[in-house]
């Protein structure tokens, strides 16, 4: 059974339109990079150029912040979900 | 129009464009001056970019010093285009020389920046608001709104009552009543919500994507934050044009921190002052620091925490500006710490009676973190301190009910008078 990935809104024209696709892989990483070969340019949207994940989207596994596992080399497993939330830049 | 022709246009009229662009924080990718926050490509938030050679040439310490006592006399370094339309009066607050409180804490030089005495709604809110509101204007906005943990709200009520916009403000439910009825009595749309404020500020980037208003800080963030850096001027200006060596300053969203560091730099960058080697210290509460937490375990993320303190202002579980805050903090060589409820009401009255300025429990905060800070050592006793106080303890009397002795009632005759003053004893027998 495949990862569960949903999209949020601004990165859906990189998705054709979709919320909510599906890749493989054993590391959220591996993930990604299946997302990639699937939807060329979405890379670039989710890492900068040092390949450290864009410090102001936020990645949940099952509702974990990843950041607070094991970032991008977060082991996934079949039927686990990741969703990808860009950080609220408001505040008082 | 675009910005490209939009500075030709100025050159060709002679009218100064000192703020020229947005641009990311994080991957730099350049937007023209509206009214959005977040970069498309990255997520990142948005800053305002100066032409700091412009400003040099047009800017000098007289120069300022010939205008009015106001935030806007350094309006060259603020992201306005026109002439401010909001809060003619707000900032130049007293930056007072502390000796009693500074012998009490056994140091030598310290100030206390009184932003409590703020016009017109006692906080250094009146500050963003009045370029977020001047902006809003500039931009075509009828309708401004934010989320609030209680000061902004009381700023964007009253400033856009004076300044003919209508206004929606979203804050907490359970947020003090003197903050409620400060906003309320400006004849704003209030709603409050059943959640904590960072509940209420994701609602609200719900709200600002569908409607269109200029959320003071979301959409307008950009403008709003760059208020802050006045605090920061006026700090240099009233200590002599001298750069202070240690600020300590509340945090909330972390905001304020950044901006009155960047304040230092740009006046250096301006060659208005020489030597910057200002240390920023951040004061959280215990009940909702993870700011602070971050700084002190030397972790370069947060850790967004659930708020429970009564310092309510501060209450921001997941800081905007968090990452930013923390890592000027370390750059600088400054350090963090946090008060408990007991030590913020302690802060509030050492405050009080040493100095007579009536602090709100943001202020406790302050005062209780630079007296852990400089008991810790963390901060010398005989170099120059500024303490940030950012808003009014009347506007937050219900921290301090319980914690005051009632005062005696006695009847209307001298005897019982001096009965009282037997009880009272000392150098008054």
């Amino acid at each position: 059974m495949p990862i569960k990935v949903r999209i949020p809104t601004p990165l859906q024209k990189l998705t054709q339109n979709k919320g909510e696709v599906e890749a493989s892989g054993q590391t959220v990483a591996q993930v990604l990079a299946s997302l990639e070969s699937q939807y060329n340019g979405l890379k670039t949207r989710l890492y900068d150029e040092n390949g450290q994940l864009r410090r102001f989207i936020n990645f949940y596994v099952n509702d974990e912040d990843i950041r607070f596992l094991q970032g991008d080399q977060t082991v996934v497993k079949d039927g686990d979900e990741i969703s990808i939330v860009p950080a609220i830049a408001g505040g008082s | 129009m675009p910005d490209r022709d939009i500075l030709v246009w100025s050159n060709f009229l002679k009218i100064k464009m000192y703020s020229i662009a947005l641009k990311c924080r994080e991957c730099g990718h350049e937007y023209p001056k509206t009214p959005i926050h977040v970069c498309e490509f990255c997520f990142g938030p948005l800053e305002v970019v100066y032409d700091y050679d412009l400003i040099k040439k047009n800017l000098t310490r007289e120069k300022i010093e010939s205008r009015g006592p106001n935030m806007w006399r350094y309006r060259e370094l603020l992201p306005v285009d026109q002439e401010p339309t909001v809060g003619r009066q707000v900032g130049f607050t007293p930056l007072r020389r502390a000796n009693r409180l500074a012998r009490t804490l056994g140091v030598k030089e310290l100030y206390i920046k009184n932003d409590t005495v703020n016009y017109p709604t006692l906080s250094f809110k009146d500050r963003v608001v009045s370029v977020a509101l001047s902006k809003a204007r500039e931009l075509g906005f009828k309708v401004v709104a934010c989320a609030s943990t209680g000061n902004l709200a009381n700023s964007v009520a009253a400033n856009a009552a004076a300044g003919d916009f209508e206004s929606f403000v979203f804050i907490p439910y359970d947020l003090e009543p003197t903050k409620v009825l400060g906003t309320m009595i400006y004849g704003t749309h209030l709603v409050g919500i059943h959640g904590t404020y960072d509940e209420v500020n994701r609602l609200c980037s719900e709200i600002a994507g569908k409607y269109r208003w200029a959320f003071v800080n979301i959409n307008m963030r950009p403008y709003y934050a760059e208020g802050s850096k006045s605090m920061g001027y006026e700090i240099v200006e009233q200590l002599g044009w001298q750069v202070p060596r240690h600020v300590v300053v509340p945090m909330a969203s972390g905001s304020l921190l950044t901006k009155i560091d960047k304040a230092f730099s740009e006046l250096e960058k301006i060659g208005l002052v020489a030597d910057n080697k200002a240390k920023i210290y951040g004061a959280q509460a215990t009940g909702c620091a993870p700011i602070s937490t971050a700084v002190k375990n030397h972790w370069d993320i947060f850790k967004p925490v659930k708020p429970n303190t009564i310092a309510k202002s501060l209450a921001i579980g997941n800081p905007a500006d968090g990452f930013y805050a923390a890592r000027t903090i370390t750059r600088t060589g400054g350090w963090c710490d946090d008060a408990t409820d007991e030590e913020i009401i302690a802060g509030i009255h050492l405050l009080a009676e040493t100095e007579g300025i009536f602090a709100e429990t943001a202020g406790g905060v302050t005062m209780a973190v630079t007296k852990k800070l400089i008991e810790q050592g963390r901060i010398p006793k005989d170099e120059s301190v500024v303490l940030c106080i950012t808003g009014h303890g009347l506007k937050t009397q219900e921290a301090i009910v319980g914690h005051l002795d009632k005062p005696p009632i006695i009847e209307p005759m001298i005897g019982e008078f001096e009965g009282l003053i037997k009880k009272i004893g000392g150098k008054y027998v």
